[in-house]
């Protein structure tokens, strides 16, 4: 590799931006939440307790945080059957869904966009970001007005005399979906495009010419030459999805509750912070697993 | 294979016509493709042989105009229905398979045995030396070993015609002469009719049994390699073919046998009629090799007319002098036939050909 002539001081300034970066407001925050899982509850003024006993002193670390997690201490119901266990299933489930949702939606929707003419492609582009020009808020808000008894969606059905009554579409499982599969979208579908764009087409004709039907060709030559692009956008949309808490709240049934929505629970609730940092921690963990195979995928690309 | 009695015009195209949007690519070509030959269509960018060759492929649709393979229209079928196989220009490999699984990527599609498979998939390989590489990935091959990888795979599925665009233009010079002569010899050994698309005359010249001289979408002259450098059918063959002297004047004689032209430089003879009218306008070509240049006036009675040396360029196994008489400069290239080393710069010279030299070009 070329080494590039720059004066080692100014090699590490470049260098040390972003680790200070990552320092200051990622791993120091998340040394606090960590530090905070281990301790115990506090009170109405500070709502932690210090981690080590002014009177013994001798450090405590309340595993108690974590173990709550994974047992349920007052039915005795065994392992894995909390709440928190549940929650995180759901939102593993959820951020699944909207995942492939995404995927099967964005990928058509990339393949479009790539094949199109150069001179339209900013165009189209710029369609799929607009939507990141308004407030993020507001677009959840409009869903609700899609969606409701009395929105519109429901006020078309009986217009059209397909439906008698409105159907329950708001604060279910799908508007939930319904609203993160478009809000995650544009995350598809920019790595997907990316990614597309540069295929050769050549490689399509190759295919034909050697007999692959035009869905063959697709399927063994474009499908697994965009494999990091998928990988990509997939990881884009179901990380943020799993520890979602603004679009179940506004869309989301009352019943199914997703970990974030726990986690605010338990900190702004039941003022438990040392349980929520714990529940923050393993979710971190969570995440970081499919983060690993991500890069053991595009590891070996290289 | 059974040709029923198609062997001479195995491929055919009849008025085959390419338009795209206004531009004409492709202006009625027909041609008659023997079986088991390599045929080149030679001309410069843009002048439709990859058009032309792409809708051999199946890539575009003619706009008018019929292609037959063994007297069948193939031009409705397909590139994935055709028994034509390409061989592409960058090669197209699939970087993501290796190279065993690039040359079975066709086989496959025909649903054959995996024991059949593998076995072509062997023979391929062996036919390209690349045996030890199976494994590898396109990129981690050299660019002589990819194209070989490209031609295996394009031969793999035995098609009646291969179509090979710009065989050997992503290689560089000294491995595109070595790299000919292997292709030849590989395409004649599995005895398969061969359509080439090049811009490089050397290259159709070695490689081709005929050649079709493409130009603004038109074939200008099909012949093999020595009719079209020799007998060029107008002045835009004898120019892009090789060196040439167009000498352009009107024609003052015309016998059954010798004509003459009244040029810029003086009467020119040509040892063969043709058939037109007196004070027509023609040109005249003389390939540079066939000028011979003298210090002294040589004894011969026509052709020779005189000049001032003005560039002389050393390559090697011959020289190429320029020389200027009246407006017109000539070319004269030595193929160390007898000695110049005495002539020189603003040299005052004798050139001369003989009458069997020249051939005269109507268009």
């Amino acid at each position: 590799m070329m080494k590039l002539n720059i004066p080692v001081p100014g090699r590490r300034f470049v260098i040390g931006v972003p680790y200070t970066w990552l320092v200051v407001f990622f791993m120091l925050p998340f040394l606090i939440l960590l530090y905070i899982s281990f301790v115990d509850m506090g009170n109405d003024i500070s709502p932690f307790k210090p981690i080590w006993n002014h009177e013994t002193g001798l450090l405590k670390l309340k595993y108690e945080n974590y173990w709550s997690i994974f047992r349920n201490a007052q039915d005795g119901t065994g392992l894995f059957h909390t709440i928190y266990i549940e929650a995180y299933i759901r939102s593993i489930w959820y951020a699944l869904c909207t995942a492939v949702l995404c995927l099967v939606i964005g990928y058509p929707f990339s393949y479009f966009i790539a094949r199109s003419k150069a001179s339209v492609r900013p165009a189209l582009l710029m369609m799929v970001m607009l939507p990141f020009w308004t407030s993020f808020l507001l677009r959840v808000y409009a869903w609700k007005g899609i969606l409701a008894d009395q929105g519109v969606l429901n006020q078309l059905l009986m217009a059209l005399g397909l439906i008698n009554e409105p159907i329950q579409m708001l604060y279910t499982n799908v508007s939930m979906l319904v609203g993160m599969t478009y809000v995650y979208l544009p995350f598809m579908v920019l790595p997907l495009y990316a990614n597309l764009v540069k295929m050769d087409f050549r490689l399509l004709e190759a295919a034909h010419d050697l007999g692959a039907s035009p869905f063959r060709a697709f399927w063994l030559v474009t499908v697994p030459l965009s494999k990091a692009g998928i990988v990509a956008g997939f990881m884009l949309v179901f990380i943020p999805c799993l520890g979602e808490f603004v679009i179940p709240s506004l869309l989301g049934g009352p019943e199914n509750i997703m970990i974030g929505r726990v986690v605010w629970d338990e900190m702004f609730t039941s003022n438990n912070w040392p349980r929520a940092s714990a529940l923050a921690v393993v979710m971190i963990g969570l995440i970081v697993i499919p983060l690993a195979i991500y890069y053991h995928f595009t590891g070996e690309e290289k | 294979m059974a040709t029923g009695g198609y062997k001479d015009n195995y491929l055919v195209t009849e008025k085959l016509v390419k338009r795209f949007d206004e531009a004409l690519a492709v202006d009625e070509v027909n041609l008659s493709i023997t079986q088991g030959e390599i045929f080149a269509l030679l001309g410069s960018s843009g002048c439709g042989k990859s058009t032309l060759l792409r809708m051999l492929a199946g890539f575009e649709k003619p706009t008018s105009g019929r292609i037959l393979l063994g007297g069948k229209d193939v031009a409705s079928l397909a590139p994935y229905e055709r028994p034509f196989n390409m061989m592409f220009q960058s090669y197209a490999l699939f970087p993501h398979l290796d190279i065993w699984e690039n040359i079975a990527f066709g086989l496959k599609r025909e649903g054959l045995a995996k024991e059949d498979i593998k076995q072509r998939v062997g023979e391929m390989l062996d036919l390209v030396q690349l045996t030890p590489y199976a494994k590898r990935k396109p990129h981690q091959l050299s660019g002589g070993q990819q194209q070989r990888v490209a031609l295996a795979r394009s031969l793999a599925k035995k098609p009646k015609v291969l179509l090979l665009d710009e065989p050997l233009g992503a290689l560089d010079k000294k491995l595109r002469e070595q790299t000919q002569f292997e292709l030849v010899n590989i395409i004649e050994k599995v005895g398969v009719t061969c359509v080439m698309v090049t811009h490089d005359q050397e290259e159709a010249m070695t490689m081709a049994g005929r050649i079709a001289v493409m130009s603004k979408g038109r074939v200008l002259q099909v012949g093999s390699p020595e009719e079209v450098y020799e007998h060029p059918a107008n002045r835009f063959v004898a120019d892009f073919i090789g060196n040439v002297n167009l000498f352009e004047g009107v024609l003052s004689l015309d016998q059954p046998d010798r004509c003459a032209v009244q040029t810029a430089i003086g009467e020119i003879q040509v040892g063969h009629g043709v058939s037109g009218a007196l004070n027509m306008p023609v040109a005249i070509a003389v390939r540079p090799e066939k000028i011979e240049i003298h210090k002294t006036r040589p004894d011969v009675d026509h052709n020779v007319f005189t000049g001032k040396v003005k560039e002389i360029a050393y390559f090697g196994s011959y020289n190429t002098f320029i020389v200027q008489a009246s407006d017109v400069k000539i070319t004269e290239a030595n193929t160390s036939r007898h000695d110049l080393s005495d002539i020189t710069w603003e040299d005052d010279v004798f050139f001369w050909w003989s009458d069997a030299a020249g051939v005269v070009l109507r268009d």
